[in-house]
């Protein structure tokens, strides 16, 4: 039963994934693709979870750990980039 | 695994899988960009939160121990998406809008984003927004 729940989630996760990419090709603004690209941060964290679920390892939670710290970093200095045109004043 | 254990991973795999397809149907479905900030900002992190939940009790149920990454994983999340919302409304603010076309805020001080130090630099360039400040008088506070 958890095969089945374990593959529905990845599925989900993966075409969120895809429909983020498609908002980063095809965003208007570039506030768009900065929120899309932060969106597909957080669904490759979730894929990873998901994946150290289907393998029964722990090894992964430092690599979420990981993109979450740098996909939050990058947004902030991406976004500040465009606010300041600057990131460190 | 034990039965209820399978019951709990599955419920909370299958939340979290709708949660995050809801909230990246959301950013290609809604119209404008400030609508598209709340589905990716909401419902997907709490669609990660429903996998890091379903880890920890799957965990928990295979080899007895009860891991705090996951913890850590959805503090950061829950704390640092707020943020960068904030961030990605300000360019959004300050790229597409002018301080005119926004309705005006209650207490007629204008918006602070373009108060504060004026617009974003380097980036557009707006006119001086004119001190609209009302001067406070005594009499509207009670003593």
């Amino acid at each position: 039963m958890i095969t089945f729940a374990l593959t529905f989630a990845i599925a989900c996760f993966s075409l969120g994934l895809l429909m983020n990419l498609w908002r980063v090709v095809m965003g208007p603004n570039k506030s768009d693709r900065i929120l899309a690209l932060d969106t597909m941060a957080i669904n490759a964290i979730a894929l990873l979870v998901l994946l150290g679920i289907w393998q029964g390892t722990a090894i992964y939670f430092e690599v979420s750990m990981l993109f979450a710290l740098v996909g939050f970093v990058s947004t902030v200095s991406y976004c500040r980039f465009l606010l300041r045109g600057d990131i460190i004043e | 695994m034990p039965f209820w254990a399978e019951i709990t991973v599955s419920v909370f795999l299958i939340i979290a899988g709708l949660f995050g397809l809801v909230g990246s149907f959301g950013l290609i479905k809604l119209p404008d960009a400030m609508t598209r900030l709340h589905a990716p900002t909401k419902a997907t992190t709490l669609g990660v939160g429903g996998t890091l939940l379903a880890s920890m009790v799957f965990f928990y149920a295979t080899q007895g121990r009860i891991s705090t990454h996951e913890l850590l994983i959805a503090l950061f999340l829950f704390l640092t998406s707020p943020i960068s919302a904030l961030f990605i409304a300000k360019v959004h603010l300050h790229q597409r809008e002018t301080p005119d076309a926004l309705p005006t805020p209650h207490e007629g001080t204008g918006w602070a984003s373009f108060t504060a130090e004026g617009p974003a630099r380097g980036v557009r360039d707006f006119p001086p927004v004119e001190d609209e400040t009302p001067a406070k008088t005594e009499t509207s506070r009670p003593a």
